[in-house]
């Protein structure tokens, strides 16, 4: 069974007809709010629906219109936002028992730069618990489901973002990405999804997971939408001291040029373990920009492998430390107790799920005295190679191509008792953020059971209007 | 030492008290199993040669990330108390820290 819902216009399309009084940002709201109460029930996207404050958002936009003043660049685009972002005054729960209830006292950067752009927020997405996971199977509130095929993950973290703009509940979505959060479920879902470069948008309210690894991004249905998003979200921070500070080129003129010259590489020393309908969607893509004038280039990025072990070292670890905020002290969950040591110890079993305790435990041992230097430490250095690998690799190519998960999206329940093999799901996507380069997943066509497979385009550090022509080039292929 | 050394429930139990995890005897074999099980995949790196390698702690070194120094509005203290499990006199409200058999 299907919830997939083709759009009948992208973003840029919604916001150019708002902008113009030939749309209605009010009338464009309500066949998305049509299409939540058709189908969420079966899909799960979202852990909140905000249908009363996107009509007021929304009869805000045309009022703005009817007045003559402009909205915005995306001036009455339903928009959904991962539930790990804060939102003031509204619920935020990071799909997690321990912050149930929560309504931070201020909104995330991104929440602010969206909304006085003119979009139209329709509600919060499920999650992976605190964004660990690839299937959002591990969110405390049950798991989404794949718009493609019910039966099937949508992916994760960012799983409910990804569905949301797979079944039409919003035209565009905000996900984080950790490790792939963003990049897995959108090739799983058939839309396209950013990991823009570390410190291109700011991270302030976005609730921490791996402060050296995490990035918002968006989910669209279309390149040229992402490029509009981005254009919107990105840029310097105060409030984030690892924004970057330079100025950022508009993707959206980049996406106009084509890729007559441009150097794809091809990691000839990429893992293994990929399906062979992942692999030869692969293989079309690579033809597709060779037709459009590319070059293919060979090159090698030797630690590409080692991404796996030396993230799941990292991460953890920055999880254990980030996450000793939920205490039962500032918010969220509490467990009443005699003393506070054991309160801490009862609040965090009974508000933490499985895997997010894991991934404590984990860190913690990673992060404890006599194991610091044997694996916290080598994972640095570890994240220092890969790093060097792809700097040498983009001194010849000017991106590189890779599938975005080894496989179509899977069946509920087919890695929940293996966590490593739930982890195998990110081996493509892992290396770029320790490596804080920017990389993205294009729909491109169907595998196994006719289900949407992803093509990831990387770049290095701040190469997003690279990565975004070659992106649109397999976009332009797709509609051949 | 190699990362490949094998993990026990000892250690775990160890690792739960500083983690401020109240798991069960249950939790603590499973994860003891779980965690032995990643530690041995993620003992590949052992075959790298790493010592003249710098660690990289992150991707984009900015240093001296300053702002003005000029005074701007926090969060509201009412509001953030709000959200608190416990709260009195402007304060979070906490069981006993001190006092107590530890």
């Amino acid at each position: 069974m299907s919830a997939a819902s083709s759009p009948q216009m992208s973003a840029t399309e919604i916001a150019a007809g708002v902008r113009s009084g030939r749309l209605k940002a009010v009338d464009v709201l309500e066949q998305h709010l049509a299409r939540i109460t058709a189908n969420e029930s079966d899909v799960h996207a979202f852990n909140l629906v905000l249908a009363d404050e996107a009509r007021s958002a929304a009869a805000a936009v045309d009022a703005a219109v009817a007045a003559g003043t402009d909205p915005g660049p995306l001036a009455g685009v339903p928009l959904a936002l991962k539930d790990n972002m804060c939102t003031h005054g509204i619920a935020t729960t990071c799909s997690s028992k321990i912050l149930e209830g929560w309504k931070p006292p201020y909104d995330a950067t991104v929440v602010t730069r969206l909304a006085a752009a003119g979009a139209v927020t329709v509600g919060k997405t499920n999650l992976d618990e605190f964004a660990m996971g690839s299937s959002t199977e591990n969110s405390a509130f049950g798991p989404t489901r794949n718009p493609h095929d019910l039966g099937r993950v949508p992916g994760g973290s960012s799983g409910g973002s990804a569905a949301a703009v797979a079944a039409g509940f919003a035209s565009v979505s905000l996900g984080s990405d950790t490790g792939g959060s963003i990049r897995q479920p959108a090739a799983l879902c058939g839309v396209v999804g950013v990991k823009p470069t570390y410190g291109y948008v700011s991270r302030y309210g976005l609730v921490a997971f791996a402060s050296s690894l995490d990035q918002i991004g968006p989910f669209t249905n279309t390149v040229e939408d992402a490029a509009l998003l981005l254009d919107v979200i990105g840029g310097h921070d105060p409030m984030d001291s690892t924004s970057i500070p330079d100025p950022q080129p508009s993707l959206r003129d980049a996406i106009t040029q084509g890729v007559e010259g441009l150097r794809v590489g091809r990691i000839t020393d990429l893992p293994g373990g990929a399906d062979a309908d992942v692999d030869e969607r692969l293989e079309a893509a690579f033809d597709a920009l060779r037709e459009a004038g590319a070059t293919i280039v060979d090159v090698q990025v030797p630690a590409f492998g080692y991404g796996l072990t030396a993230y799941y070292l990292i991460a953890p670890s920055e999880a254990s430390s980030n996450l000793a905020r939920y205490d039962g002290v500032r918010y969220g969950l509490r467990v009443d107790s005699s003393d506070t040591n054991s309160m801490y110890s009862a609040t965090r079993a009974a508000g933490f799920g499985e895997e997010v305790q894991r991934r404590i435990m984990l860190g913690t041992y990673a992060l404890s005295a006599g194991y610091y230097d044997a694996y916290y430490g080598k994972a640095l250095k570890v994240r220092r190679l890969i790093a060097d690998d792809f700097d040498r690799a983009y001194q010849s190519a000017d991106v590189l191509l890779t599938p975005t998960a080894p496989t179509v999206a899977f069946e509920f329940g087919s890695k929940t008792d293996n966590p490593l093999a739930m982890y195998l799901c990110d081996t493509y996507t892992i290396p770029t953020n320790l490596a804080g380069h920017p990389g993205m997943s294009v729909p491109f066509g169907t595998g196994q059971a006719g289900m949407p497979v992803g093509v990831q385009v990387l770049a290095g550090t701040l190469g997003e209007p690279t990565m975004f022509r070659a992106a649109a080039a397999l976009e332009r292929a797709m509609q051949q | 030492m190699g990362v490949s050394e094998r993990i026990t429930a000892v250690d775990v139990v160890k690792v739960a008290k500083l983690a401020r995890l109240d798991l069960s005897p249950d939790a603590i074999d499973r994860t003891t199993a779980q965690l032995a099980g990643m530690l041995e995949h993620f003992a590949d790196i052992d075959a790298l040669d790493l010592d003249a390698v710098q660690p990289m702690t992150q991707p984009y070194p900015l240093q001296n990330v300053f702002r003005e120094d000029v005074i701007v509005a926090g969060l509201d203290r009412d509001e953030v108390l709000a959200a608190a499990p416990s709260a009195e006199d402007g304060r979070f409200r906490v069981p006993p820290i001190v006092g107590i058999d530890a």
